[in-house]
């Protein structure tokens, strides 16, 4: 049996850079990246840009009911669903299948300062913890930190429930929920969905999960590519959703296919030495075949972590006639929605039918020569997973 | 010889492993005696001080050595023996080199407090320690450990790496019905003809104090005072919330085209699965019950059958006055007039709600209730609720003979609902 085209349809970003197609495009042109040296310092983050949530969140309620992560997400769902021009259409939302690649939510700070800071003095600690928490957690916040809420707030906000699904699992989340989400598309499982995720990254308590493992930028700002061998990632804040559509039923509605989803790969090698580029080359292979000449580059979501970030350099610098762009450079490391991101912006730039120019002078992103037809979207996580995907412009 | 594909021209997609672990104990056999028994895991929480708690009783797994506690630690440990049960039972592959993807439904994994108190007191030297101090602590890299322990995706990273599953290990949540969703994943994929087999799992070993108070502020939980085992009262007038508890469970799923090919044991069909999302409420049903009733009838339809043919229901049922409510209401809209006469019976009246790994446990006792002709009851059922006219098999099992089609539903909050239609044979 064929498979089905899969075609993406709506997108919807949010990050620093600002919101929708043009403010990213216009932004990744003019290779000024905004990052934010001084909120979290000596921690580097990109905090997302202002935005009016009440343009897609319209209930103050349900705005209340979320946390920073979840109305990023909500905002940028609601986003690609206008993009798709599928807002409000109860008929599709009400077969529209869902997967939200999320991870957990916002603590509370200050209950959280005031228990470590008490505890050491506590006559009984373990029933003043139970008698803190019992009192000083809003009941709420538990749905607003629940992996699953940010689609459950999705289907509230935006009324989509043909289906709802959470991946977890940092950037393999991301990656694996394309693929699952193209896969169902192919095989005629599903014919229209919506998939990505959201990140906020103005959260100490995100920052300590990677300052465990000696993963965040601090001080000094640099492209992905240029932050020596350390390394280092700069979290960003931003929100991306994609409308994955089976061709016949876009046509069918009359929908705009922007580009072509025409393959996502996934693997998690086991990070030894020269394994990241070892396992990039095999996915790669299995895209090579597709490829003309000339007429493709590399997306990725390279974070600026080593050894991961090197060992992605490593591959690249065996492909020298691929030119290779950074988006970690201008948005940052978020790490669930970043492959949804990139795969917005590698639509982007296959419906420009040009490329945006290098940010970097260590020599990884060199210019591209004449129009872009094939875009390959790359994630390495900053600890495991790796994934491909291929983006085309067609007929 | 039987046909591979079922009324859609898919692949028939059987189960030839199956593992579970609950409060009960571990494994099928010791699950399956106490079930039928009648019996409660649930028990007074030992695990930690329940002193200013309102609840104070779980379904707690103590007999797992797993030391320092955490939820993602206990949580591997779980879904690992349920694991190997279920691999060992298929017989599928090689120890290490299990042939398809894994598919996994965990709690979400995060920094609790005896780890984050650790890194605080590690931290002093300030009269107060907030998070900047945490941060300084953790920058020394002594805590190293800690980024790969509390990572989302780390339960199904050193699961994957254990039993030799391939690809990217899924992790996956749609709260309390991950479990199910874990195993609709696998289905799918089967029928796609990706793979022969697939590795579906759900686990769940998150009661600490902030897990359990979080439900406890939204009200969820039974404040019963008495015996334990008294406190899971589903369908009954006195419900008054459910109870937490641990567990995971298992099931090697496989093509039927596979299992015969190999000579495998099939111990049941994944026939349907059908879902649909609730965008009424965070924690609460649509009142019209539109989204469950839209779950199990596409659960049906994806099986090709009529509510006609199902003979058991393994419900969510998990004693919270709403959710008995609105699972009455879509059971006896989708069943009409025989929603009465279908024995219906909650595990979780005994095993408690084990979240993340109910949908995966209840589809391994659904099985066995199949295969060994007999109903697990409804315990606790003292108190009839006069508008649940429902055959909730109370407090005593009960023998049945040719049950052919069982339905098991899960629901989550966030309106996230999987109902999955299993039998003996393909439909």
């Amino acid at each position: 049996m064929a498979e089905a085209e899969a075609w993406i349809t709506g997108i919807g970003i949010v990050s620093c850079l600002g919101e929708g197609p043009d403010a990213h495009w216009n932004a990744l042109n003019a290779s000024r990246p905004q990052a934010d040296t001084n909120t979290l310092a000596p921690y580097i983050i990109h905090p997302l840009a202002p935005v009016d949530f009440d343009k897609q969140i319209p209930k103050k309620g349900d705005q209340r009911q979320m946390e920073p992560w979840q109305r990023t997400g909500a905002y940028a769902a609601g986003l690609a669903l206008d993009s798709a021009g599928v807002k409000g259409n109860t008929a599709i939302l009400s077969n529209m299948d869902m997967i939200v690649a999320a991870g957990g939510g916002e603590r509370d700070l200050a209950v959280d300062a005031n228990i470590m800071t008490g505890m050491p003095t506590a006559a009984d600690p373990g029933a003043w913890l139970n008698e803190r928490l019992m009192s000083d957690l809003r009941p709420t916040l538990f749905l607003a930190q629940l992996s699953n809420l940010l689609a459950g707030n999705i289907s509230i906000v935006h009324g989509v429930t043909g289906s709802s699904r959470t991946f977890m699992g940092e950037e393999s989340a991301g990656i694996d929920a394309m693929r699952i989400a193209l896969s169902r598309i192919a095989a005629g499982q599903s014919s229209i969905a919506l998939v990505g995720g959201a990140f906020n990254a103005d959260r100490p308590d995100h920052l300590l999960i990677k300052e465990f493992g000696g993963y965040n930028l601090k001080d000094t700002f640099a492209p992905v590519w240029d932050r020596g061998p350390k390394g280092g990632l700069a979290l960003g804040s931003f929100g991306a959703f994609l409308v994955l559509e089976e061709r016949s039923h876009a046509d069918a509605r009359g929908a705009k296919r922007i580009a072509k989803l025409s393959a996502v790969l996934s693997d998690r090698s086991n990070r030894k030495p020269g394994q990241v580029s070892a396992t990039l080359e095999q996915l790669w292979q299995k895209l090579a075949g597709r490829l003309k000449a000339g007429s493709h580059a590399v997306i990725t979501g390279a974070s600026g972590a080593e050894p991961a970030t090197g060992e992605e350099r490593a591959f690249y610098a065996k492909h020298p006639d691929v030119p290779v762009r950074a988006s970690g450079t201008f948005i940052g490391h978020a790490d669930e929605p970043q492959f949804a991101m990139n795969l917005a912006l590698a639509a982007l730039a296959i419906g420009r039918g040009t490329l945006f120019p290098p940010c970097d002078e260590s020599g990884v992103e060199r210019p591209m020569q004449g129009s872009l037809a094939q875009a390959v979207v790359a994630s390495v996580g900053h600890a495991w997973g790796e994934g491909l995907a291929l983006v085309e412009a067609g007929p | 010889m039987p046909s591979t594909k079922d009324k859609q021209k898919r692949p028939v997609v059987v189960v030839t492993g199956m593992g579970v672990v609950t409060s009960l104990g571990a494994g099928k056999t010791e699950n399956w005696e106490k079930l039928t028994a009648g019996l409660s895991g649930v028990k007074t929480i030992s695990r930690f001080p329940t002193d200013n708690l309102k609840t104070k009783m779980a379904g707690t797994v103590d007999f797992l050595d797993v030391e320092p506690y955490s939820t993602a630690a206990l949580s591997e440990r779980l879904a690992d023996l349920a694991s190997e049960e279920a691999v060992g039972e298929s017989g599928i592959g090689k120890r290490g080199d299990f042939p398809g993807p894994l598919f996994l439904a965990v709690p979400p994994i995060e920094i609790e407090w005896p780890h984050r108190l650790e890194v605080a007191a590690a931290s002093r030297g300030n009269a107060s320690v907030g998070y900047a101090d945490l941060l300084r602590e953790a920058a020394t890299g002594k805590f190293a450990a800690m980024h790969d322990r509390f990572q989302l995706g780390s339960v199904a990273n050193t699961i994957a790496d254990k039993f030799g599953t391939k690809g990217s290990p899924i992790s996956l949540s749609t709260a309390c019905a991950s479990g199910a969703t874990a195993i609709q994943l696998g289905v799918e994929a089967i029928r796609r003809g990706e793979t022969d087999t697939a590795l579906c799992i759900g686990t769940d070993g998150s009661v600490n104090p902030e897990s359990l108070i979080r439900f406890s502020l939204l009200s969820a939980l039974s404040m019963w005072s008495g015996e334990p085992g008294a406190a899971a009262k589903p369908f009954s007038k006195n419900r008054d919330g459910f109870v937490m508890a641990e567990g995971a469970g298992a099931l090697v799923l496989e093509s039927m085209e596979s299992a015969l090919a190999r000579g495998a044991t099939i111990l049941g069909v994944v026939e349907g699965c059908g879902e649909m999302a609730d965008a009424f409420h965070r924690t609460r049903s649509s009142p019209d019950g539109k989204p469950i009733i839209g779950c199990i009838r596409n659960a049906l339809n994806d099986a090709g059958l009529t509510p006609d043919d199902i003979d058991y229901i393994n419900p969510h049922g998990t004693g919270t006055p709403e959710n008995d409510k609105m699972e009455c209401l879509g059971v006896t809209t989708v069943f009409g007039e025989r929603a009465s006469k279908i024995p219906i019976s909650s595990n979780k009246s005994m095993v408690g709600h084990t979240l993340s790994a109910a949908g995966a446990i209840e589809a391994v006792f659904t099985l066995l209730t199949l295969r060994n002709e007999r109903i697990p009851p409804t315990i606790n059922y003292k108190v009839p609720d006069p508008a649940i006219q429902l055959d909730v098999v109370p407090n005593t099992a009960r023998d049945a003979k040719n049950l052919r089609h069982a339905i098991s539903s899960s629901f989550g909050f966030g309106g996230q609902n999987v109902s999955l239609v299993m039998g003996l044979e393909p439909a």
